[in-house]
């Protein structure tokens, strides 16, 4: 029952950052609501799955797989946030990139 | 309750698939995928969760390797490639 409850929270969680990716005007306000919103919901998934599951094999299959997302998510996620702010020209807000940047990127 | 995470599931994907489709730069369309990939994931713990058969679940620590490093090699392609 509570991991139910576990995985339906998650899963809210993920329609928010879905919700935040469609409404949001910019390469990096979408980067934001998917990478915080969604890592704490597939935690809570997860989490939930492991409550549900009872073989070890199983748990530590879902154990390692949140682990590796917790440590492996938010590299890619600066990666792509670094590229997309060195290549695109941003519609909102001041360019701060040095003109080293600049030229390196357009 | 399953039936209804699977549906909130569900509506996440399509609202992902969307910003996939009419994402306008390649960054909008990787971060959409980003998305889709982590809904796939809370699909196949949750079906993991509901029927107490674990045996998607290598997958799931697969995808989990896989996603974040196709992300950064797709990043290592939008800042390198010419304009």
């Amino acid at each position: 029952m509570i991991g139910e409850i576990l995985a339906l929270a998650g899963a809210v969680l993920v329609l928010l950052s879905a919700i935040g990716v469609v409404r949001f005007d910019d390469v990096l306000a979408r980067l934001h609501a998917l990478a915080k919103a969604s890592t704490l919901g597939i935690l809570l998934v997860l989490l939930g799955a492991a409550v549900n599951l009872h073989d070890l094999n199983d748990i530590t299959s879902v154990v390692l797989a949140a682990v590796l997302h917790l440590f492996a998510s938010p590299p890619a996620s600066n990666m792509i946030s670094r590229a997309a702010y060195l290549t695109s020209d941003l519609s909102s807000g001041t360019d701060e990139r040095t003109p080293d940047q600049q030229r390196a990127g357009s | 309750m399953t039936q209804v995470t699977f549906v909130i599931l569900g509506i996440a994907a399509v609202l992902f698939m969307y910003r996939l489709c009419a994402g306008p730069s390649l960054a909008d369309r990787v971060v959409a995928l980003n998305g889709v990939v982590l809904v796939g994931m809370a699909g196949i713990a949750t079906h993991a969760a509901h029927t107490g058969v674990g045996a998607f679940l290598p997958t799931l620590v697969a995808i989990a390797l896989v996603g974040p490093i196709s992300n950064g090699m797709i990043a290592r392609y939008i800042e390198g490639r010419q304009p």
